[in-house]
C-alpha cells in the first residue's frame, strides 16, 4: 500500500507566454504510515505535487499510482481518491461556507453518500480530534478566530477519513500557540490513527521536530529526499538554493569547528540538548581525571 | 476549466500593437466597433476580417489564446442566433409546426454571429495588448473633457482599472476555492440543474467573502497612502505621442473611411 510517483512532469499553460515548467522528471514512494516533510522555496512545485497526489491536477507525462492501481486509469473513481488522499489546502478557513461548523464539517462526508447517522459521526468525532470545545460546534464558522478556522477546515478533511493526510502549510500566519497546537495535533493523528502525512512546510523547525522523512523541492524537482539528520546535515547546500536548516543545527555545527567532540547531526532542540550535555558530562570526566593526575 | 477565461486580462509581448498609446488603442477600438455595426454585405464582411486579422497578426498574440475567450459568450451567441433565425419575417425558406426559418433570419443571424464574435475578439486584442494601468490612464486622458459636465473620469476609470486588475485574481481565487471543495468530495459537473445550481453554494460563499475581504484590504491600503481622487494627482509616467501612434492614427480614420464608402457605394 503506497503512493508511487513515476516521473511525473507538469507544464503550465503549455504553449502559451505564461509556459513553466512546474514539475521535473518526479520519481516517488510514499509508503503507509511515513510522515514526510516536503520543503522548498515558493514556487519549487510543492504545491503543485501535493495537488497531482489526489488527481485534482493532471501530469502533463508520467503516472501516479495509488495503492498499486493507475489513478490515470479512465475507470478510477477519482471522487474516492480524494477521499483516501485528504488534502488540506493553505488557508483552508478560506473554504468555509456553511451557515454553523458542525454542518460545514460533514460536507466532506456528505459528498461520499454515507448515510446521515453516519456522517454525523464522522464529523463528531472529526471536531472531537481537532479539539474544538462542543459549545463552538453550533455557531457559524465565521465567528472564530484564525487558528479555530483553520482547526475546523481540517477537521472538514478529517470527517473523510483519509488513509492519507496532506497539509499544505498548515501553520502559515499563526501565532506560536496555534501552530504548536496544530502540529501537536497532527502528529497524534499520525500515531494514533497510524495515518500517513504529508507536511509542507516552510519552517523547518516544524518539519524537523516531527517527520521521519523530509523531501526538498528545489525548481520542480526533488532535490534531496532522506531522514531528517542526512537532509540537514547539508545545510550548506540548501542554503545554496536559499532554504536553511533548523537553528540548532547552525550551532552544533559552531560549537564542533570551535573544536568542542560533539555529535553534529542533530536536528532538534531535544536532542541538541543531549548531545551538549553528553559533551559537558564527559569533559567533567576528563577534568576530574586531569586534576587527579595533577596531584599526583 | 475555470482559467479560460481571458476577458480583461494583459498578455505579455513586445509587438508594434503593444508599444502603441493606450489613446491610440482605445479609438482604435471604438472605430472598430462603430465599424462592426456600419458594415453590410459581403464586401463590409470582407474589409472588416480583412482589418481584424491584420491588428491579430501585428499584435503577435496567439490566436488559440484569443479563441479561448469566446468559450465564455458561446450561451450568448447560441441564444442571439436562434431569436434571429425564428423571429425574423420574410421570405420563408423552411418551415415545421410553429417554426419557420426566413432567407432574411439566416443572413442577419449569421451577420449577429459574426458582429459579436468580432466584438469580442476585436475588444480582446485591446485588454490583452495593454496593462489595465495603461488602459485607465488612456482612458482618462482620452474623456477629461467630460470632467466640464461634472462626469468623475477619474474615479470612473481607478473604478475600471480595479476591475479589470481583479478578474485574473477571482479567477485564481475560484479555481482555489473550487479545487479545496473538489478535495472534499464536491461535484460540480453532474446531476440535473437544481442539483448544480446547488452545488455551487460551497463555491459562491466563499467566493463572496474573499471579494469582500479583498476590496475591504484594498480600500484601506488606498486610505493608508492618502489617496483622495484625480485632483491634482500626476504621473510618474505621462502618456507621451510617438510617431508610430501618428501612423496608426493614419490607419484607423483610412479603415474608417473605407468602411463607410463601402457601406455606401458597394452593394454586395
Amino acid at each position: 500500500m503506497s503512493i508511487i510517483l513515476d516521473k511525473v512532469n507538469y507544464i503550465y499553460s503549455e504553449g502559451t507566454a505564461y509556459e513553466s515548467h512546474a514539475l521535473r522528471n518526479i520519481n516517488l514512494r510514499i509508503e503507509d504510515g511515513e510522515f514526510i516533510g516536503i520543503i522548498g522555496h515558493t514556487g519549487s512545485g510543492k504545491s503543485t505535487l501535493i495537488q497531482h497526489l489526489n488527481g485534482l491536477m493532471q501530469a502533463t507525462s508520467g503516472g501516479i499510482y495509488y495503492n498499486g492501481r493507475d489513478i490515470y486509469e479512465e475507470d478510477y473513481n477519482k471522487k474516492e481518491l480524494r477521499s483516501k488522499v485528504g488534502l488540506v489546502f493553505q488557508y483552508p478557513e478560506h473554504q468555509l461556507f456553511e451557515s454553523t461548523i458542525f454542518e460545514d464539517v460533514c460536507f466532506g462526508p456528505k459528498n461520499l453518500g454515507l448515510s446521515k447517522k453516519e456522517v454525523e459521526l464522522r464529523a463528531f468525532s472529526a471536531l472531537r480530534s481537532i479539539g474544538l470545545p462542543v459549545e463552538y460546534w453550533y455557531q457559524s464558522p465565521f465567528e472564530l478566530s484564525g487558528g479555530q478556522k483553520r482547526r475546523v477546515a481540517i477537521a472538514g478533511v478529517l470527517a473523510m477519513k483519509p488513509e492519507v493526510l496532506i497539509l499544505d502549510e498548515p501553520t502559515a500566519g499563526l501565532d506560536p500557540k496555534g501552530r504548536d497546537e496544530i502540529l501537536a495535533q497532527v502528529a497524534a493523528m499520525h500515531q494514533e490513527l497510524n495515518m500517513t502525512i504529508l507536511l509542507v512546510s516552510h519552517s523547518m523547525e516544524d518539519v524537523a521536530n516531527y517527520v521521519g522523512r523530509i523531501i526538498v523541492m528545489n525548481q520542480g524537482s526533488v532535490m534531496m529526499d532522506g531522514t531528517p539528520r542526512e537532509v540537514f546535515g547539508r545545510y550548506q547546500e540548501l542554503e545554496a538554493v536559499g532554504l536553511a536548516a533548523p537553528q540548532v543545527t547552525y550551532l552544533i555545527h559552531e560549537l564542533k569547528k570551535n573544536g568542542i567532540p560533539i555529535e553534529a547531526e542533530v536536528t532538534t532542540l531535544e536532542e541538541a540538548k543531549a548531545s551538549i550535555l553528553q559533551v559537558f558530562e564527559g569533559r567533567g570526566k576528563n577534568q576530574k581525571q586531569g586534576t587527579k593526575q595533577e596531584m599526583l | 476549466m475555470i482559467r479560460d477565461i481571458t476577458i480583461g486580462q494583459y498578455y505579455p509581448s513586445n509587438s508594434i500593437i503593444h508599444k502603441l498609446d493606450p489613446r491610440v488603442k482605445l479609438m482604435g477600438a471604438f472605430v472598430y466597433v462603430l465599424s462592426l455595426f456600419i458594415f453590410r454585405g459581403i464586401a463590409g464582411f470582407a474589409a472588416v476580417t480583412i482589418g481584424l486579422a491584420v491588428l491579430i497578426w501585428f499584435s503577435k498574440v496567439p490566436f488559440r489564446y484569443m479563441v479561448k475567450g469566446l468559450k465564455a459568450i458561446v450561451v450568448i451567441l447560441a441564444i442571439t442566433a436562434i431569436f434571429n433565425l425564428f423571429l425574423t419575417p420574410g421570405k420563408p425558406l423552411v418551415s415545421f409546426w410553429k417554426f419557420r426559418i426566413t432567407q432574411e433570419g439566416l443572413k442577419s443571424a449569421a451577420f449577429m454571429m459574426v458582429r459579436l464574435t468580432y466584438l469580442i475578439l476585436g475588444s480582446s486584442v485591446l485588454t490583452l495588448t495593454t496593462t489595465p494601468n495603461h488602459l485607465t490612464d488612456g482612458m482618462e486622458k482620452s474623456l477629461r473633457p467630460l470632467n466640464k459636465i461634472g462626469i468623475p473620469v477619474h474615479e470612473v476609470s481607478m473604478i475600471m482599472s480595479i476591475a479589470l486588475r481583479f478578474i485574473p485574481i477571482l479567477v485564481e481565487e475560484t479555481d482555489k476555492i473550487m479545487k479545496a471543495q473538489l478535495a472534499r468530495g464536491a461535484d460540480f459537473e453532474s446531476g440535473n440543474l437544481i442539483k448544480r445550481a446547488k452545488s455551487m453554494v460551497p463555491l459562491l460563499v466563499p467566493l463572496f467573502i474573499s471579494a469582500f475581504r479583498r476590496a475591504n484590504d484594498l480600500a484601506m491600503a488606498m486610505e493608508a497612502r492618502c489617496y483622495n481622487g484625480g485632483e491634482g494627482r500626476t504621473k510618474m509616467k505621462p502618456l507621451k505621442y510617438a510617431r508610430r501612434d501618428a501612423a496608426a492614427y493614419s490607419f484607423i480614420a483610412v479603415y474608417f473611411i473605407g468602411i463607410i464608402m463601402l457601406r455606401v457605394w458597394v452593394q454586395i
